[in-house]
């Protein structure tokens, strides 16, 4: 028996990015006990990366829009495998749940009528991306944390979990660690809301921080809950590519939003070369309608550096592969070419200008790469940045296929189909984590208690110790985590083809048996070699369940290219994949035909084509 | 590849040493590059906290070569290589291991803080009206990261220990944006003299040095709000209508 504190809630939220807070902080306004517990401290969750915006049909700088056009934008983004539900609640909730943030404290960018300003971003048809210069993130945690921690929610922060907990077949708490001193610790809770993120630690080349190594995704595997989508990774089309150490940090869109443009190392803007059927109504023709667009004429289209991200990372993908990338096996991302241009008030462009719209790309290259963007052009490459599948919900509720067991964010599925705009993501969590939240709530409330078994406490902190048993002897856990990165980078990256993945398939059996060997020496006090230890399992897991659905999807589509099946097929259209643990621990991935759309929603979808 | 020397500090808060380590570091490699790479080949368990890698989350501060510093935007080649490079935890607040400290009492302080209260929305859908203009010192002060650099190099705080009379650089910005937002109706004056110590703070400006966002905080949000204490506090026409009764 290992010591551990046990503590009681109604509501236990794991995660405390936007969704996470967002959850914890409506599951407390229905008057339920709540905790939030999170790997980080309070604010350091990847949200506070996000850069360009969140998108809400406010209509403030644009007065056609409206969440008819938002949705149908996201569904033809997502390629329609979204849960179009879950689209349509998205964009008619998000107006609210943006304003409601500025209830809250946070400052955006203005119009001049003193409104929130909003941005251009890639796949959305009007400026729709509420910001703030390019730390849209950091205001949107920031806001909900110092509202959140008024709202006598128990915050547990870094603390890992490791397993959730059952009684008969609903979820009935987590066990975890907490970093600073090693104590294990048992939340009881009579629903649970999983907001823990995304995967990006599986791939090499990631804008994601160490912490994303698909816990949440692999929790809920475990109990039994379902997963969707999984095959769908995006891959940012604008991450940094030199100097090695910040390969994969990102390069908010936001650049191309305000005008910047790709070259290739011909200094041909590429992009113009290849525009998908879908999107053939909405490109520019050529540089000065672009540009016209990028300063707000409403008779010109977009450029196509803001087409969808799968597409755009295709696109410099093939440049860097057919001989035409920079010297650091990227492409060029110009924004020094607007200066002399006229802005929307008619006043010629600056270096001040550009620093002022992108203050925080201004300083990342000057301080990592020692390059003035204001003068010279960034080099930029994709790299893993989100995961558009993961725990199956309902649209409404968030509940996943578990009793009890919620999600939100970008640990849940369904939103964003097999792409997801920039922009839609912070969006997603402030609508989906309100609504994990209240429906957590309610369950909850309307469910009896739930009771505490111990032995699958035990159980958790004996897997969990295994690895400190083992010592300094066993596998080092980084050289595994790295191998690991290094199959799915290779050999389930942006192009795939079924030889290299089901040779994937066989590195995961055998990364697993390595996992199995992991030690780390020291205690359990703030030891990360420990903790690298155990979150290999779901690093594992969630990297099997991607390469598993990437195979079985044989076609093209959205955020998946397979390069032995390159066209998008009508059939495969039809279903979404899911991936279940069978009783023999063994993973199952099948078909799940999509639910047909109501006709009101068709009917948009058809008329703003 | 080049070699370096790293003389990185180990222990917790009762006791601890440097412990040198040697690597080899690619070009354009950053302190937490370094550190991780000792972790990742030689040392495991070396405690170090961060996040975004990117200057975004203010995780991974502490003191290199003595000056306070994000470990991950301090580029290697920017430091003297002739002699070892120390990494030592930030020293205001408790060590837990390694590089890791304690930085809990800054969220403690927070929550003394009297949060946003705003008035009325201005328009129907809950938008306030608000000028680009009028928000952008609101919005130099929300820039703040959390990594406290500010309050670790504050003689009140580091030297003097004042941790329960003062609330520290950090805070005095983040009071300062609640002050300034357009919208806010709180009063948090009286509080800001009496419980938070802002009289402790002599403009020594060693927080607006090392602040990775180049928030200026002495100028633009201490000395304001230390103005306004005293126009509201210390003038003496007040004093005199408060004392009457006829000010509150």
């Amino acid at each position: 028996m290992t010591d551990y504190q046990l503590h009681e809630h109604d509501v236990l939220v794991i995660g405390a990015g936007g969704a996470g807070l967002r959850a914890a902080i409506e599951a407390s306004a229905m008057g339920v006990k709540v905790a939030c517990v999170c790997k980080s401290l309070l604010g350091k969750a990847h949200t506070v990366m996000a850069e360009g915006g969140m998108a809400a049909a406010l209509a403030n700088v644009d007065d056609r829009d409206n969440w008819m056009v938002h949705f149908t934008d996201t569904m033809r983004g997502g390629q329609y495998l979204n849960n179009w539900r879950m689209a349509e609640l998205h964009a008619k909730e998000a107006p609210a749940r943006v304003r409601e943030l500025e209830q809250w404290g946070a400052v955006f960018d203005r119009t001049k009528q003193g409104r929130i300003l909003q941005r251009n971003f890639g796949g959305h048809r009007y400026p729709r991306l509420a910001h703030v210069g390019d730390r849209t993130g950091l205001e949107m945690i920031r806001t909900l944390q110092d509202h959140g921690i008024h709202r006598g929610i128990d915050f547990f922060m870094e603390c890992t979990t490791i397993e959730l907990l059952t009684d008969g077949g609903r979820v009935a708490g987590a066990v975890g660690y907490d970093r600073e001193r090693g104590q294990f610790h048992a939340w009881l809770a009579r629903a649970v809301v999983i907001a823990t993120g995304g995967v990006g630690k599986a791939f090499k080349i990631t804008s994601n921080s160490w912490e994303y190594t698909g816990d949440g995704q692999s929790l809920a595997y475990r109990v039994g809950a379902d997963l969707m989508d999984m095959e769908f990774v995006q891959f940012h089309p604008t991450g940094m590519v030199w100097p090695p150490s910040v390969r994969g940090i990102l390069v908010t869109e936001g650049v191309r939003g305000e005008g910047g443009r790709l070259l290739n190392n011909a200094g041909k803007r590429f992009m113009f070369d290849d525009i998908p059927d879908l999107y053939k109504n909405q490109v520019a023709k050529d540089v000065e309608e672009g540009w016209r667009y990028v300063i707000g004429d409403k008779n010109a289209n977009r450029p196509p550096e803001l087409l969808t991200r799968d597409h755009v990372a295709r696109c410099i993908n093939r440049e860097v592969k057919e001989g035409r990338g920079s010297p650091h096996g990227g492409v060029f991302l110009d924004i020094a070419w607007i200066k002399g241009r006229q802005d929307a008030n008619g006043k010629a462009i600056d270096s001040h200008y550009i620093e002022r719209k992108l203050p925080s790309m201004y300083h990342q290259f000057k301080q990592l790469a020692d390059i003035d963007i204001t003068a010279v052009a960034m080099e930029v490459g994709p790299t893993t940045h989100y995961i558009m599948g993961g725990i199956k919900v309902d649209g409404d509720s968030q509940m996943s296929t578990t009793p009890g067991l919620f999600a939100a964010g970008e640990a849940a599925a369904g939103l964003h189909g097999a792409n997801r705009l920039g922009g839609n993501s912070l969006s997603d969590l402030i609508v989906f984590g309100k609504r994990a939240g209240e429906y957590a709530a309610k369950f909850a409330r309307d469910k009896g208690a739930v009771t505490l078994d111990q032995n699958q406490v035990q159980s958790a902190i004996r897997k969990a110790l295994a690895p400190l048993e083992r010592g300094a002897s066993g596998e080092n856990p980084y050289q595994v985590m790295y191998d690991l990165q290094a199959t799915m980078q290779d050999l389930v990256g942006i192009v795939r083809v079924e030889s290299e993945m089901a040779r994937a398939i066989e590195e995961i059996a055998k990364l697993r048996k390595r996992a199995a060997g992991v030690g780390s020496g020291g205690d359990r006090t703030y030891n990360p070699g420990w903790h690298t230890c155990v979150d290999l399992e779901n690093l594992l897991t969630v990297a099997e369940s991607i390469a598993r659905c990437a195979i079985e999807r044989k076609e093209s589509r959205g955020a998946q290219f397979r390069e032995d099946y390159p066209a998008k097929d009508a059939e495969w259209g039809k279903y979404n994949l899911v991936t279940r643990r069978n009783a023999d621990g063994s993973m199952k991935v099948e078909k799940a035909a999509l639910t047909p759309m109501r006709d009101d929603l068709k009917k948009l979808v058809e008329e703003y084509k | 590849m080049n070699s370096i020397q790293l003389r990185i500090w180990r222990g917790d808060d009762s006791s601890g040493q440097y412990h040198d380590y040697k690597t080899e570091v690619d070009d354009g490699m950053v302190v937490l590059d370094a550190v991780h790479k000792v972790q990742a080949e030689q040392a495991p368990d070396l405690a170090v906290r961060w996040n975004c890698k990117a200057g975004k989350c203010g995780s991974c501060s502490a003191e290199v070569n003595g000056m306070p510093r994000l470990m991950c935007m301090t580029r290697l080649n920017t430091l003297p290589t002739d002699a070892p490079i120390t990494i030592e935890p930030i020293r205001a607040f408790p060590r837990v291991r390694d590089l890791v400290t304690d930085v809990s009492w800054n969220f403690r302080k927070k929550l003394t803080i009297k949060p946003f209260t705003p008035r009325k929305p201005d328009f129907p859908d809950g938008e306030f009206k608000m000028q680009q203009e009028d928000i952008e010192r609101v919005q130099e002060h929300r820039k703040c990261i959390e990594c406290f650099l500010c309050q670790n190099v504050c003689h009140v705080l580091r030297d003097h220990h004042k941790h329960d009379e003062f609330i520290g650089p950090r805070l005095l910005v983040y009071s300062a944006a609640l002050e300034l937002h357009p919208a806010d109706t709180a009063d948090r004056l009286k509080s800001l003299k009496d419980e938070h110590g802002a009289g402790y703070c002599n403009i020594t400006k060693c927080c607006t040095v090392v602040c990775p966002e180049h928030i200026k905080i002495t100028d633009n949000a201490i000395i304001p709000l230390k103005e306004r204490i005293v126009d509201e506090y210390y003038d003496p026409l007040k004093v005199v209508l408060r004392v009457l009764g006829v000010r509150r």
